[in-house]
């Protein structure tokens, strides 16, 4: 009896197991079965390097270079904003504040990286935007500067608590002897801290950015949505998040269309992928 | 009346040849003492008893122990009832992170056959037997990791008693106990030998002497010598033994 | 003097990193507790929306948040947690495992509009449960998974052995000790780890905009295959659809505010729940 309850719960863990991996395995099939028969209509390298994007056009055009193009200047520009005002906080909070307000930092910055990205978008697309048009003459605020600058207020927690840890680990020892040989604690910090702590903090950076270029909500709501090269980042931008799901909708189950909007899901899933073994790696190493 | 016995016993992980050729015979309801220097196998001879090597990878064992007329290593020896048997107590006190009462109580809940009111009785009786009852019986309920080290230990002892042991497997118990404690648990075990065969791994020389009834002296997996403690802590027959006892090393 | 000087810039650049990021943060939170607040009201809370979605409160929207965390979490933590337990105890230790968890790794930093495309591919229409409660739920159980799955293993893996040692010592079987003996002591950290995806789960929008959202619904779901609202869809919604922008922004702005305290307060509570634990911890 005892025996049966035993091979029973085995069971029941290995079912679950199995179903994990099998859901998980699931995602990657699901998407590449769905977006790979595009390719029998277009030609890999027009998708990837074409620059028109004209899905319902009667001469649909399926060029998602813009989009690429868009997804990587709004991630660069949060990263330019996130990765200073990150790394800086963490060396702050770990190198200069006093303990106890350490302790109070910590969980705050974890509460503001659980804050839903929905209500980031909301204040980018009801505070900001205005704002920056106005402070730019410009005809909408609704651009890659804009969502950049919400994306970067987003990963900025994310990326400040990746360095705190990183920071942290770094044996005690090693300040003091720094220290204890007349360096300033500047130069400790940029000579010894940052140097011993270099794969964590470019462990946090990766992660940010893979958390940036696959948010989807922000880019949707803040960076204005044309498809079009940027000739500046004042202007509207078409992430590829952001044709996803704003079109989505549109497609008829399995339609030339849904199949490109699964396409493109590939393409962010193997940018996100290398990114995630990279960081994975780094990690390893250290 | 022996109680255990191993004829042959070989015991290898990997290749590494751990226990060699053990022949013992264990006297029951006696405290039987093992000795050694450390790394000596008297750890892992004393998890043969109760199967407790069976987790380790690599572990192949050959020969056969007898507890009482039953040959523990057959196929169809059921572990639980086994490990029931012959009760154990580790070196550092491990109290589960849970309530005094069920501490004990836990070997009796899982075998699933007793009343509330049946447990609730052997909970008692076996926290008495192990001394304990007296200091905790106002506070059955709270976490078993409020009490000291020696009161851990003690616990750790009636949870083995509560399942009814006819063998009691100590391995280095007070090791980690203050002199107080430890005094108390020897006593202890003095006392438990009433009901139960004891088999007491230790590395104080002079606690085997002042507890066992009989000692064995173990020493790179042989078991060298096996005799009377009075006897073997007066006159050794074995020139290894009597460097041991004179502490020569260790 | 040069160094010293560097020093001191060095030094005042840290103070200006954290000034302004904090100030960003504080002007962000401040923001939508000021603009939040004026439109908050019991009547918001729990009434329907009207009139074009320009008056009204967000009670659907509530609920439908409500059931779709508590169906995902539901189906992701039994399942999460057993799965933990297979690769722990059961599973041979060694490259199996660490594929297994790489692929775990791997999928919790996958974007979450990709779980939504797989959510819709899947449940929606090759189970044809539709967009629909059920399918939203099962959408996010599977986002929640990965981070679960990680949380309980962690949670496991340190649990002394010690315990399990003792416990096979009193005869328990395997199964009995896991259940017994692991689960239990690894459960108040697994426990922190859930709420903490119970906020994450609430607040996410891209997973459930084609499995299971819908912009207006007057009704209260009354099984799992109806669409429902969701508080996240619906700021979305409000912000993107509709043609009455100035009286549809408080109301986005009101919505924010309940979804951004209901985050903070659970993920708070898991916070405090560790620190105590933290404090309290024995062994
Ligand atoms: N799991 C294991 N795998 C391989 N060798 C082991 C294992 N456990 C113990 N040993 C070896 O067995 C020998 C005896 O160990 P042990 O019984 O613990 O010694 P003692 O308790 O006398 O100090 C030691 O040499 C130890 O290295
Ligand atoms: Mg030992």
């Amino acid at each position: 009896m005892k025996k049966l309850y035993d091979s029973l719960f085995y069971l029941i863990t290995l079912i679950c197991a199995v179903g994990t991996m099998i859901m998980l395995a699931g995602i990657i099939i699901s998407i590449f079965n769905e977006g790979l028969p595009l390719f029998r209509h277009v030609k890999i390298w027009d998708f990837l390097f074409g620059t028109f994007w004209y899905p319902t056009h009667a001469e649909a055009e399926f060029g998602i270079s813009t989009l690429i193009v868009g997804s990587l200047v709004v991630t660069l520009g949060a990263l330019v904003i996130a990765i200073p005002l990150g790394l800086g906080s963490a060396i702050f909070i770990s190198e200069i504040a006093p303990a106890w307000l350490r302790e109070i930092c910590k969980p705050l910055i974890e509460l503001l990286a659980g804050i839903p990205s929905v209500v980031y978008g909301l204040f980018g697309m009801a505070l900001l935007a205005p704002m920056i048009r106005q402070l730019f003459h410009l005809d909408s605020g609704l651009n890659a500067f804009t969502a950049a600058i919400i994306l970067g207020l987003m990963v900025l927690p994310i990326i400040s608590s990746m360095c705190e840890d990183a920071l942290q680990s770094v044996p005690k020892a090693l300040r003091e002897a720094s220290l204890a040989l007349g360096a300033t604690r500047w130069e400790t910090i940029t000579r010894v801290l940052i140097p011993a702590s270099r794969t964590g903090v470019i462990g946090g950076v990766l992660m940010g950015f893979g958390r940036a270029i696959g948010e989807t909500m922000v880019v949707l709501m803040v960076a204005g949505g044309s498809a079009q090269m940027p000739k500046s980042i004042f202007q509207s931008v078409r992430p590829m998040t952001a044709a996803i799901s704003a079109e989505m909708g549109e497609t008829v189950f399995r339609d030339i269309h849904y199949q490109s909007l699964f396409a493109i899901a590939i393409v962010l899933f193997i940018i996100t992928f290398g990114f995630s073994l990279l960081s994975e790696t780094m990690g390893r190493k250290r | 009346m022996v109680k255990i016995k191993t004829s042959n016993l070989n015991l290898h992980f990997g290749q590494n040849h751990v226990l060699k050729n053990v022949n013992l015979e264990i006297e029951e309801k006696k405290i039987t003492a093992i000795i050694g220097p450390s790394g000596c196998g008297k750890s892992t001879l004393l998890r043969t008893f109760n199967r407790m090597n069976d987790f380790k990878d690599d572990m192949k064992i050959s020969g056969s122990i007898m507890v009482g007329d039953q040959d523990i290593y057959l196929d169809k020896i059921d572990l639980s009832h086994l490990r029931a048997k012959v009760g154990m107590v580790f070196q550092k006190p491990n109290p589960f992170p849970k309530s005094i009462y069920k501490n004990v109580s836990y070997g009796l809940d899982i075998q699933g056959k007793f009343s509330k009111s049946e447990i609730q009785a052997k909970v008692e009786e076996s926290l008495c037997a192990a001394w304990l009852w007296e200091e905790v019986k106002d506070r059955l309920h709270s976490p078993a990791m409020s009490l000291s080290g020696g009161q851990q230990q003690r616990l750790c002892i009636a949870r083995a008693l509560a399942n009814s042991p006819e063998v009691l497997l100590l391995d280095e118990p007070t090791s980690a106990l203050d002199p107080q404690s430890t005094a108390r648990i020897e006593e202890l075990c003095v006392a438990l030998k009433q009901r139960v065969s004891i088999l007491i791994v230790t590395h104080n020389i002079a606690q085997a002497g002042r507890i066992s009834d009989y000692t064995a002296f173990m020493y790179l997996g042989e078991v060298v010598e096996y005799a009377d403690t009075s006897q073997m802590f007066t006159v050794p027959k074995d020139k290894r033994t009597e460097a041991y006892l004179n502490g020569v090393f260790g | 003097m040069r160094r010293k000087l560097n020093a001191k810039l060095g030094i005042l650049s840290l103070y200006v990193a954290i000034a302004i990021s904090i100030g960003f943060l504080l002007i962000f939170i401040f923001s939508i507790f000021y603009k939040g607040s004026s439109v908050l009201s019991w009547s918001f809370l729990f009434s329907a929306p009207r009139a074009a979605m320009t008056e009204g409160g967000i009670w659907p929207a509530l609920v439908g948040t409500f059931w779709l965390s508590f169906l995902a979490v539901l189906i992701s933590v039994p399942v999460g947690i057993l799965s933990a337990v297979y690769l722990n105890c059961y599973a041979q230790k060694g490259n199996w495992v660490s594929l297994v968890k790489i692929c775990v790794n791997t999928l919790a930093g996958i974007p979450s509009i990709i779980f939504g495309l797989f959510g819709m591919a899947l449940f929606v229409n090759l189970m044809g449960f539709q967009v629909s409660l059920l399918s939203g739920a099962l959408t996010l159980a599977v986002v929640s998974l990965p981070i679960v799955i990680n949380a309980s293993y962690e949670a496991i893996s340190s649990v002394s052995g010690d315990f399990m040692e003792a416990s096979y010592a009193l005869g328990a079987s395997k199964r009995q000790s896991i259940l017994r003996i692991m689960i239990p002591t690894a459960m108040p950290n697994i426990l922190t780890s859930v709420i903490l995806v119970t906020g994450r789960v609430a607040g996410e929008t891209a997973p459930i905009m084609f499995t299971a959202a819908t912009f207006f619904n007057r009704q209260l779901p009354r099984s799992v295959f109806d669409e429902v609202m969701a508080l996240p869809y619906h700021i979305f919604a409000l912000m993107t659809e509709g043609t009455h922008a100035d009286q549809q922004v408080p109301i986005a702005y009101g919505s924010a505010l309940v979804l951004l305290l209901l985050v903070l307060l659970i993920s708070g509570s898991a916070l405090i729940l560790r620190y105590q634990l933290r404090k309290k911890r024995q062994w």
